[in-house]
């Protein structure tokens, strides 16, 4: 027998030796699917923004997408940033504020090297969706403006671009608008570790730290 | 495809698939230690350093947990949902997996299965060689702590890094874990940086006790490796049936790492490790955070499907592990052990962990979840197991079931797996018959009454005094170990049963 043969064939014969007396009930999906918030509403917005800084990251809030730029421009003045990587399709009006910096342009077609990637200092991308309850943004890999998962690992600063319409109170609604097929990756605040007394302490290997431009 | 031919020599002996469910074989991997519970216990007890550093870790995890536990009104929602959605995948296990493997294959990943620790590492090993290297970056997993990975691809020449901060400290100190989530929690700031000053070759001299000194040193350790690394291991926290996602939830950006630069990526996974659907995975999110950091949610999450085309690992292969979990499946009680989904949470409640620790424990999986868990997959042998005196680390208070964010009900497994322990034995002790007679009164209602009734007899023998000093036989045979040490409080004059039926409640 093969192990898979081998391994399927004992966990039949356990499933059936173990099955309860009673069939399981159906999943009780008594918990909240929806948040407090609506997606979006300036109740939401404010929450997100208080769960992210909760996290020791920044927030920057932007009435309108053309005053992006600016607030792009401060957090890459903020944090003495020269050289820069984006994703190639990162909407244009957002670059406005580069200024003379260096900028590396990123695709799965001409991806820049880990250690091009190791030589930047700051990374911009936009964001998928974002959780308000837990202070998460989820970044699509290959989505519009949001790059290969190494972009925004990398690099030691990210400024992540988060529209309100993408903002939703709780998981359940996050999940629902992603799909799995593409690689996700769930950031809440800058990479942190508790292993040394379980004391928290934020950034090891990941950006250590991370700025949200939330517009809306 | 299903399996991938590595054109490994034929070097396992067949001959004893039975197909029917089996145990962890006795001397693979990490599941058993060399002492019973009591004797390990009596020694970690003599460290008060020990003691000091799991008192204060427990101490401030536990209020964490509380604090964003008590945020969630749907939390006790939350936890049937859970509990609910494992139960369903346990009875749905086989056909389950077969999807998860029909999907990873789908998107361009391989499967392999592994029936025990030994195939694992053996799976893992040839694949790593198989790409040329002779290193390789570790993920934080509890699976290829179980088969004893790091061993095994040492033997084979192929140095395993482990990234996660925590491991590091163990495998730079020589040390095994404690704990499932912060497996160096008995170790303290100035116990590591010790390790750090003596085991990292280009650490500053100058190297501070602070945490934040400390976790800088690790990044620029590893750094390097990180950049360079072309093969990583993982383990998984869920895999997706129905689209084939892998997930890992992380906190420091190693997993990440680990996941995204090499161009391969392995991942041994426990068979119990599935939810059937992406929307499952809305009720696992806010569960799993919440009980093991105690965070509203961990730094990082990843998820994965195969490989994608320009970006992250471009070979993928995923190794399924049973080493145990169909026998704990064939239980129809003790399988909800397999519903854990290792946040750790019941450790830091249990009054025995927190003094002990996670060595006097000798598996991997130590805590209350370990207890039951490790001794339902390796089957306990006989009186001289060491496994066989897990059941009893515990002093049955509950907590672990009420921070169970599935809601394992880990203290009657206990009581469960205290009468195998029993029926394992060749010649019973006093205390296993007490035991055994424990837990049949303790599973029926009916029963359970019979044995208060026994309560009144215990007030004769009381005395004056209301306290029992001695029993007679044939109490005293089953019970001296217990008299001899400490006086018995005499029962009350009427059980809580009785009381309820003369006052109805009091009212």
């Amino acid at each position: 027998m093969s192990a898979r043969e081998e391994v399927l064939a004992r966990l039949r014969a356990a499933r059936d030796a173990g099955a309860p007396r009673e069939a399981p009930a159906p999943v009780p999906r008594t918990y909240r699917r929806t948040g407090a918030h609506a997606p979006g509403s300036p109740a939401v917005l404010d929450l997100l923004t208080e769960r992210v800084e909760d996290y020791r990251a920044r927030v920057l809030r932007v009435a309108t997408d053309g005053e992006v730029a600016a607030a792009v421009a401060r957090c890459l003045a903020e944090a003495g940033s020269q050289r820069l990587v984006v994703p190639a399709d990162l909407p244009a009006p957002w670059r406005a504020g580069f200024g003379g910096r260096s900028v590396l342009e990123d695709s799965a077609l001409a991806p820049a090297s880990v250690e091009q990637l190791d030589g930047v200092d700051t990374v911009v991308t936009a964001s998928a969706v974002a959780v308000a309850e837990t202070g998460t943004v989820v970044l699509a890999a290959g989505a519009p403006g949001q790059g290969r998962r190494a972009l925004s690992l990398v690099p030691d600063h990210h400024v992540c671009v988060v529209r309100g319409e993408g903002v939703v109170a709780s998981v359940p609604e996050g999940l629902a608008r992603l799909d799995p097929g593409a690689p996700l990756t769930f950031v809440s605040g800058p990479s942190a570790t508790s292993d040394i007394e379980l004391d928290r302490v934020e950034g090891v290997h990941g950006p250590r730290r991370l700025d949200v431009v939330l517009v809306g | 495809m299903s399996t991938t031919d590595l054109g490994m020599p034929a070097v396992r002996d067949d001959s004893r698939d039975t197909g029917l469910p089996t145990h962890s074989p006795a001397g693979q991997g990490h599941l058993r230690g060399t002492t019973s519970f009591p004797r390990a216990a009596r020694t970690e007890l003599a460290d008060t350093q020990l003691r000091r550093n799991l008192g204060k870790a427990t101490g401030i995890i536990r209020a964490k947990r509380a604090g964003v536990v008590a945020e969630l009104e749907d939390w006790e929602d939350l936890r049937l949902a859970g509990s609910a959605i494992k139960a369903d995948v346990m009875a749905r296990l086989p056909e389950l997996l077969e999807q998860l493997e029909e999907n990873v294959t789908a998107r361009g990943g391989t499967v392999h299965w592994a029936r025990d620790a030994e195939e694992a590492n053996r799976i893992v090993t040839e694949l790593v060689r198989a790409t040329g290297a002779d290193e390789v970056v570790k993920v934080k997993s509890m699976a290829t702590q179980e088969t004893g990975l790091n061993e095994a691809l040492e033997a084979a020449g192929i140095a395993a890094w482990e990234t996660d901060l925590a491991e590091l400290i163990v495998q730079l100190g020589h040390d095994t874990p404690s704990h499932i989530l912060v497996p160096a929690i008995h170790r303290n700031r100035s116990e590591i940086r010790e390790i750090f000053l003596r085991e990292m070759p280009d650490v500053d001299p100058a190297l501070s006790d602070d945490p934040r000194a400390l976790a800088m040193a690790a990044r620029a350790h590893l750094r390097r490796k990180f950049l360079s690394a072309r093969v990583a291991v993982s383990g998984a926290n869920f895999a997706v049936a129905d689209t084939g996602t892998l997930a890992v939830v992380e906190s420091e950006g190693n997993g990440r790492m680990c996941l995204t630069l090499p161009r391969t990526l392995i991942t041994l996974m426990g068979v119990e490790k599935l939810v059937p659907t992406w929307s499952d995975l809305e009720v696992f999110l806010q569960l799993l955070p919440r009980s093991s950091t105690g965070e509203r949610m961990n730094p990082y999450t990843s998820t994965w499907t195969g490989v994608t085309p320009g970006d992250g690992p471009q070979e993928f292969h995923l190794v399924l592990l049973d080493n145990g979990r169909s026998a704990v499946l064939a239980d129809p009680d003790g399988r909800a052990a397999l519903h854990c989904i290792r946040c750790s949470a019941c450790l830091n409640v249990c009054p025995v962990y927190e003094r002990v620790g996670g060595h006097a424990y000798g598996s991997v999986y130590p805590g209350p979840i370990g207890a039951v868990l490790t001794p339902m997959l390796t089957g306990i042998s006989g009186a001289d197991d060491p496994n066989a005196s897990l059941p009893y680390a515990s002093s049955l208070c509950g907590a672990c079931f009420d921070a169970c964010p599935v809601r394992i009900d880990i203290p009657n497994l206990l009581v469960q797996q205290r009468a195998a322990s029993v029926e394992s034995h060749t010649r019973p002790t006093a205390q296993d018959l007490a035991m055994k007679a424990a837990a049949v009164a303790m599973t029926s209602a009916g029963r359970f009454r019979a044995a208060e009734k026994g309560l009144g007899l215990g007030r004769l023998l009381a005395g004056r005094e209301g306290r029992i000093t001695s029993l007679p036989w044939p109490a005293s045979v089953v019970a001296s170990h217990w008299t001899g040490a400490r006086d018995v409080p005499a029962p009350p004059a009427e059980t809580a049963r009785q009381w309820w039926e003369r006052t109805g409640g009091g009212a």
